[in-house]
């Protein structure tokens, strides 16, 4: 595990926030990384004054998409970008994995009685609903998901 | 995340603390399908659960869908966060939540 600040991409910079020191980690793509995971987002926020929902919304999100990275990709490694501002955080998962685009996902139908339920899908409909952005791009090899949240 | 457990008679409390989601959802399964057997009642208690994910959940479900058969399942004491995740997953109309 590594973590380091870098100037901000040109990537990030057209997202139009104002410049904020990025961090990043890169880790293993198992569901024993999620600690470690926790943790860099835990510290990446702590500077903010995020709101105690928000906070909690963040880390569901983390969860959601950490956790199907980890079953699902493939990946050899994963590299997590965070950078938070005082009232907005942008957060960056690339997997070397094979091709997946979440927010493809259909929703799943949230009218169903628990016995028609089947609970896939629910985690990446959660992150759509709870953040402001989620967008999907496939470039170089990986799966770049980068999320934003306002409060 | 903590989990505390009483039983009166064939009445299950459960009162669940820190956060549910893909680390700590193993717990509360394993939880569930030892206690349940002969369970009419199961209440949790959510005072003390920050929030839940998905993985959570789907281990809400599974208990619900063992009491709807046995008995009942009552969730207390939710929060903001927890109420909206389960308004979106419109999980708020299959649990009775008070």
């Amino acid at each position: 595990m590594f973590i380091e600040k870098k100037p901000q991409s040109d990537d990030i910079n057209s997202l139009d926030f104002k410049s904020n020191p990025m961090k990043k980690i890169t880790v293993s793509p198992q569901l024993d990384s999620m600690d470690t995971v926790m943790a860099f987002f835990d510290e990446c926020l702590a500077e903010q004054n995020v709101p105690a929902k928000v906070a909690a919304q963040i880390n569901i999100a983390v969860d959601e998409i950490f956790s199907n990275i980890a079953r699902y990709s493939g990946a050899s490694s994963v590299s997590i970008d965070c950078e938070a501002g005082e009232d907005h955080v942008v957060l960056r998962f690339a997997d070397d994995g094979r091709p997946y685009d979440p927010t493809e996902e259909a929703d799943p139908d949230v009218t169903l009685s628990a016995e028609e339920r089947d609970i896939g899908g629910l985690g990446i409909f959660m992150v759509k609903k709870t953040m402001d952005d989620v967008a999907y791009e496939y470039r170089g090899g990986f799966n770049i998901l980068t999320i934003q949240k306002r409060w | 995340m903590n989990i505390t457990k009483k039983t009166d008679g064939t009445v299950l409390y459960l009162a669940l603390d820190g956060r549910l989601d893909t680390t700590t959802a193993p717990q509360l399964e394993a939880e569930l399908k030892g206690s349940l057997d002969g369970i009419t009642e199961l209440n949790m208690d959510f005072e003390k659960l920050e929030y839940l994910s998905s993985a959570g959940l789907r281990v809400i479900l599974a208990a619900q869908k063992t009491m709807n058969k046995q008995g009942k399942m009552t969730i207390r004491h939710v929060n903001e966060t927890i109420h909206e995740v389960f308004e979106v997953t419109g999980f708020i109309d299959i649990l009775t939540i008070e």
